[in-house]
């Protein structure tokens, strides 16, 4: 009796995957790569990390102390606002294509508003270098389509967070709010669709931006000067950096972000392979390489290495190296961790002086131009021997270095411009910069109500 | 009785501490605080070099019987000395009256264990 079930179910099993292997045959069904999408969930997070608590202590430590919980703020809500706005509308604009045709290269359209018309195992129409056919003959990536958009989530977050280091210890918090998310709509969703939706124009040109050296750097760097100049400076500003008020908090956001900078780099590849090994090395090297130099710089220049200028020099590199990530060997990498310190370095210590901006955080001298060099290196230092089809003008294909010269040339203007209108118009309805009397008191106490350290137990 | 407080340097500290303990004074309160003055300190942040306009220095306040007022305010004077411009300064005032909480002594007695 036994035996009999037992064969019984051999022989059920052996029918049902005769079945099985039938249907597969008939349709090729593409499939989750489980490793790929455990490694893009865990990315997802690493990004999530650098703005709360990352950029939150980076900025927070370099303001004084009565403006830090007012810099906390911004940056906490923005992950939340961003988040909303990104799942209503903004990943359908920046990513969906657009129905109108003319329109298709500049912004996408409203097809997967609220995440509509998105299944859970769908698997993401986008990807780099892990692909498969799909049963209607197009090609998709392996990890799920909801986990692409959670990734790029969090660079919609932080694109917006990095302009508060600009126009930070002065600005309303409520004209700050709608100033961010207008930017956002505006101007952070057309330009990621640009550079990275497959019909965007900067795409198909052949613009290499691997992690968002455009999108989020220099695009988050230009709205920095901008909104820096326009908002004028702080009213005891002197032509001198304000020195920071807890160095140990920015020491450990420049900690977080170098650890959280491995998933915006190496996840950006959308899989768990090679090329995102090599984008986490080449990051970590460029940091390292940075870091190093403005310490040195520090070091001959002013006498002593400062804990605000290594950590400084280590975001620089993980800013520049962004795009480059996943075009550039080691060589390159080294070359960008010198470069962008030494340009930098310049910036903020005889230029901004010079010119007498007052960019609180330095969010332009760093992130502006630290993306501006690596976008534009990214043309130069492009490796074959990193993915075969790139290559950049030191193997002889100068025509990548155009490209990423319109690339960048362009998103300064579009930001420039963008920026320029929609703080007027913000302006216009709530006025963005605070008053003397609240600036002078701070603005944990005249914008919420509340003070970092307390003289009670 | 008297109240001497001295603005030293921070690194003069410790020699005031030894000083005054072999003066006899066996307790004192003290703080660190910043003010303006003639001696400035550069600052550097992200390459920037600048007078910072600031000092830093440390306060300390000490009550004494006035018969022991004389060998404090050598004891201070001559341990937190260099010489350089910046030493700091120190003022002698006058105490109306002194209370010891836990007996409810006053007067002199009330600032020195018998």
């Amino acid at each position: 009796m036994k035996k009999q079930i037992i064969s019984l179910i051999a022989l059920f099993t052996l029918f049902s995957t005769t079945i099985s292997a039938q249907t597969a045959a008939a349709v090729a069904s593409p499939k989750i790569d489980t490793g790929d999408t455990a490694w893009m969930i865990v990315a997802t997070a690493f990004v999530l990390l650098m703005s709360i608590p990352g950029l939150a202590l980076f900025y927070g430590g370099l303001v004084r102390r009565k403006n830090v919980l007012n810099v906390f703020m911004q940056i906490f809500i923005l992950v939340a606002v961003i988040s909303v706005e990104w799942v209503v509308i903004g990943y359908s604009n920046a990513f969906s294509s657009n129905s109108i045709e003319v329109l298709k290269p500049f912004i996408g359209g409203f097809h997967w508003a609220f995440l509509n018309n998105i299944n859970i195992n769908d698997l993401s129409p986008y990807f780099i270098s892990h692909s498969q056919t799909a049963a209607d003959g197009s090609t998709v990536g392996t990890i799920p389509h909801i986990v692409f958009i959670m990734f790029q989530c969090m660079f919609a977050v932080i694109t917006p967070a990095l302009i508060v280091g600009a126009f930070a210890e002065r600005i309303n918090f409520k004209g700050f709010l709608i100033f961010s998310i207008l930017w956002t709509i505006f101007i952070y969703n057309p330009v990621a669709h640009w550079v990275w939706a497959s019909d965007g124009w900067l795409y198909k040109l052949g613009a290499l931006d691997f992690a968002g050296g455009t999108v989020v750097h220099i695009n988050a760097g230009i709205a920095a000067i901008v909104t820096a100049i326009m908002l004028g400076k702080r009213r005891d500003y002197k032509d001198h950096a304000i020195p920071a008020h807890n160095i140990t908090y920015v020491v450990i956001g420049a900690g977080l972000l170098w650890v959280g900078w491995f998933g915006f780099n190496a996840g950006s590849g959308l899989a768990a392979d090679g090329l995102a090994g090599n984008a986490l090395m080449v990051t970590h090297i460029a940091a390292a390489t940075a870091a190093i130099t403005w310490a040195l710089l520090d070091w001959c220049l002013d006498k002593r290495p400062t804990v605000v200028g290594i950590s400084t020099g280590a975001v620089g590199g993980l800013v520049a190296i962004t795009p480059a990530a996943g075009f550039v060997g080691i060589p390159g990498a080294l070359a960008i961790g010198v470069l962008v310190s030494l340009v930098c370095f310049c910036m903020v210590a005889y230029v901004k002086p010079k010119l007498g901006y007052d960019d609180s955080l330095d969010a332009f001298g760093v992130h502006g131009i630290g993306g501006i060099l690596g976008a534009i290196l990214t043309g130069v230092l492009a490796s074959p021997f990193i993915q075969p089809s790139y290559s950049g003008a030191i193997y002889g294909n100068f025509h990548q270095l155009w490209i990423q010269l319109l690339a960048v040339g362009v998103t300064i203007v579009f930001s420039g411009v963008g920026t320029y209108i929609l703080f007027k118009i913000t302006d216009r309805f709530v006025k963005l910069r605070v008053l003397d009397k609240h600036e002078a008191i701070g603005l944990d106490e005249t914008q919420h109500g509340e003070t970092a350290y307390t003289n009670f137990d | 009785m008297k109240k001497i407080e001295a603005i030293i340097r921070k690194s003069k500290f410790e020699d005031v501490k030894q000083a005054l303990s072999d003066a006899g004074i066996d307790w004192f309160s003290y703080w660190d605080i910043t003010g303006l003055g003639k001696s400035t300190e550069d600052q550097v942040v992200r390459g920037q070099i600048f007078k910072s306009g600031y000092i830093q220095r440390r306060m300390i306040s000490i009550v004494v019987r006035d018969v022991n007022l004389e060998k404090t305010v050598n004891a201070v004077l001559n341990s937190a000395w260099t010489g350089e411009t910046g030493d700091g300064k120190l003022f002698v005032y006058d105490i109306q009256e002194t209370f010891r909480i836990r007996t409810k002594e006053s007067g002199p007695d009330a600032l020195y264990n018998k």
